[in-house]
């Protein structure tokens, strides 16, 4: 490109955004602003974990430190727990969790009254607007000591304090809460699905396996992949919410994970430092974990990634 | 709905053996599943209404006399509850509101090829999906803006969803370009365009952003719990984990119990009510969005 055209190109540019400045300024303007104050402004705060931070001094006045919070997690045999559990909740969680919402959807679109499915999916719908915090009271509920579970198992255990319950509660109850409301976008898209096709098959004499393969899961094998690039990418970022309710002083060891870790060291311990470095550190696996599972992706599917 | 029923029946009937086997575990799968749904809610609903000695003991018994409203007195009675609802009605309102507002707005030029720039801030909107400050940085800046204990703390970072301005600009791009050609020919602006041409024909985006809005404010309470510390401003969700998660209800509401037992036994029993009370606006809600509900999830797995 030589001078002239980019002259050129600069003035076009100039003129179009003198022309289209409502553009710029009340239609991008609120969100470019909010994302630049909340999303980019704390990015430079992250230099603190590379910081021994002292909040009266500022981030200019704190005592530079290098790796040393990194050194130190990494080195902690308390933070591998962490992690460990981290990584074991979240891929448990995706395995046993994600096909939940797609025989849901394969097993609503063999139902022929839409009367009847729509009151199927009222109630599967139902436990996605039941708050995270009603949802572990109601699990709280169900297992405590003297709760239904147990008179029914004629026992007294408190499955809360148990550290190998935690897992299964936490996915169990994230598939009840969750698989319904996550069905909704298959059902959809396999309502969607030509009628005719299905028919067609019907005359050629296919039963239901070979008509789920030749037309159900070519309508959704799409949305399948990028849901599960979307959810192997988040592996690392786990929420804080849930694990936090369902915790109990004695089942930590299973149910202690970086976001809650990162929580109670920061806030309520007040290191900083330490802290950011550790949710750096996890922040950027998640980085390296969505383009990792992007390429494979990519590879599997002619090409086609995210 | 018969013709509905008469097909199911003769498309059953057609079916071969193995397909009837196959279908009729494929129902029972179904119906287990919508079991497991409903009981649990069943149970808390029914144990909501007994005695709690009774249920502490024996468990749910059909006996008159082990029926109380005990526990839906006390906590409509409970002046925390109500400021709970009140805030988290508050925020909820205003975080949708200005979530989809803002949301909406930058989707349009997103939306458009000829917008300059487009790409550039796709990348700066996009990154901050992947990387951010995380949770303490976040909350120093928040912290050294002085939003401490302030709703804005809460309903500010998170009211631009660049997820959802996906959805919307993939929404807009949906719509026929004649209508934009119109409005060309009669010479409007880009402001006047969008809320008296383009706003009005995606009311069914509007709808489902708004729920998700206002769901996922009204059942959070993370942001809440760190940044606001003041009784008076805590919503809900914050209210009802100090009754079902710590175990630590206002004590206005059990102090007149004598015994330490009695208080506890009150204590386990208000959590039933806490959660049917709390729980019943969204869920009587929600069915009358159900037909949003296809739609907005068709528009939300759209490919950006």
């Amino acid at each position: 490109m030589n001078a002239k055209t980019r002259v050129n190109k600069l003035h076009n540019t100039f003129v179009y955004v003198k022309q289209h400045w409502q553009l710029y300024v009340f239609f991008l303007g609120p969100a470019l602003l909010l994302t630049i104050i909340f999303k980019y402004l704390p990015m430079g705060g992250i230099l603190i974990a590379f910081q021994k931070y002292n909040p009266f001094k500022g981030i200019l006045g704190s005592e530079w430190v290098g790796l040393k919070y990194f050194q130190q997690f990494l080195s902690s045999p308390d933070f591998m727990q962490y992690l460990v559990n981290t990584l074991k909740l979240s891929v448990y969680g995706l395995l046993w969790g994600f096909p939940m919402p797609i025989i849901l959807a394969l097993l609503l679109n063999r139902i022929a009254s839409s009367k009847i499915k729509q009151k199927i999916q009222l109630v599967l719908y139902m436990p996605n607007f039941i708050s995270v915090i009603v949802l572990c009271g109601m699990v709280r509920i169900l297992l405590s000591v003297t709760g239904p579970l147990n008179m029914m198992l004629g026992t007294g255990i408190n499955f809360l304090t148990i550290p190998k319950a935690f897992r299964p509660i936490y996915i169990a109850s994230g598939i009840w809460q969750g698989a319904g409301w996550a069905s909704i976008m298959y059902t959809a898209a396999l309502s969607n699905a030509s009628k005719e096709l299905k028919e067609a098959a019907q005359i050629d004499g296919a039963n239901i396996w070979q008509q789920i393969k030749a037309v159900e899961w070519p309508a959704i094998k799409d949305m399948v992949v990028i849901q599960f690039i979307l959810q192997a990418g988040n592996i690392m970022s786990i929420g804080f919410e849930k694990a936090y309710a369902l915790q109990s002083d004695m089942n930590l060891s299973s149910s202690e994970i970086i976001a809650t870790y990162v929580y109670k060291k920061g806030l309520l311990n007040g290191d900083y430092s330490y802290s950011t470095a550790v949710g750096l550190f996890n922040t950027i696996i998640n980085v390296i974990l969505l383009i990792a599972v992007n390429k494979v992706v990519e590879k599997l599917n002619d090409g086609q990634g995210l | 709905m018969s013709n509905a029923v008469t097909l199911k029946k003769s498309e059953f009937a057609r079916a071969s053996l193995g397909d009837k086997i196959f279908l009729l575990i494929g129902y029972i799968l179904l119906g287990l599943f919508v079991l497991a749904i409903i009981g649990p809610v069943v149970y808390i609903v029914i144990a909501s209404f007994m005695d709690p000695i009774t249920l502490q003991n024996r468990g749910i018994v059909f006996e008159p006399g082990k029926w109380t409203l005990t526990a839906y007195k006390r906590v409509m009675t409970n002046s925390q509850i109500w400021i709970g609802f009140g805030n988290a009605v508050l925020y909820s309102v205003l975080f949708s509101v200005i979530s989809v507002f803002i949301t909406l707005l930058c989707a349009y030029p997103m939306s458009r090829d000829d917008f300059k720039g487009r790409k550039f801030f796709n990348a700066i909107f996009i990154i901050t999906m992947f990387f951010g400050g995380g949770l303490i940085p976040t909350y120093l800046l928040i912290s050294n803006m002085g939003l401490l204990d302030s709703m804005w703390a809460v309903i500010l970072p998170g009211s631009f969803s660049v997820w959802n301005m996906i959805i919307a600009r993939t929404y807009y791009r949906g719509i026929p370009n004649e209508l934009r050609e119109a409005a060309d020919v009669d010479g409007a602006d880009e402001l006047v365009f969008f809320f008296k041409i383009l706003l009005p024909v995606c009311t069914p985006l509007i709808a489902v952003l708004i729920l998700w809005q206002f769901v996922g404010m009204w059942n959070s309470y993370f942001d809440a719990m760190i940044y606001l510390n003041s009784a008076n401003k805590q919503p809900l969700q914050l209210v009802l984990r100090a009754i079902l998660i710590q175990n630590e209800p206002d004590p206005g509401m059990i102090a007149d119990m004598q015994s330490t037992a009695q208080r506890a036994q009150l204590a386990e029993l208000l959590k039933y009510a806490t959660i049917i009370i709390s729980s019943l606006p969204l869920l009587v809600m929600y069915p009358f969005f159900q037909k949003y509900f296809d739609s907005g999830i068709m528009i939300g797995s759209v490919k950006g």
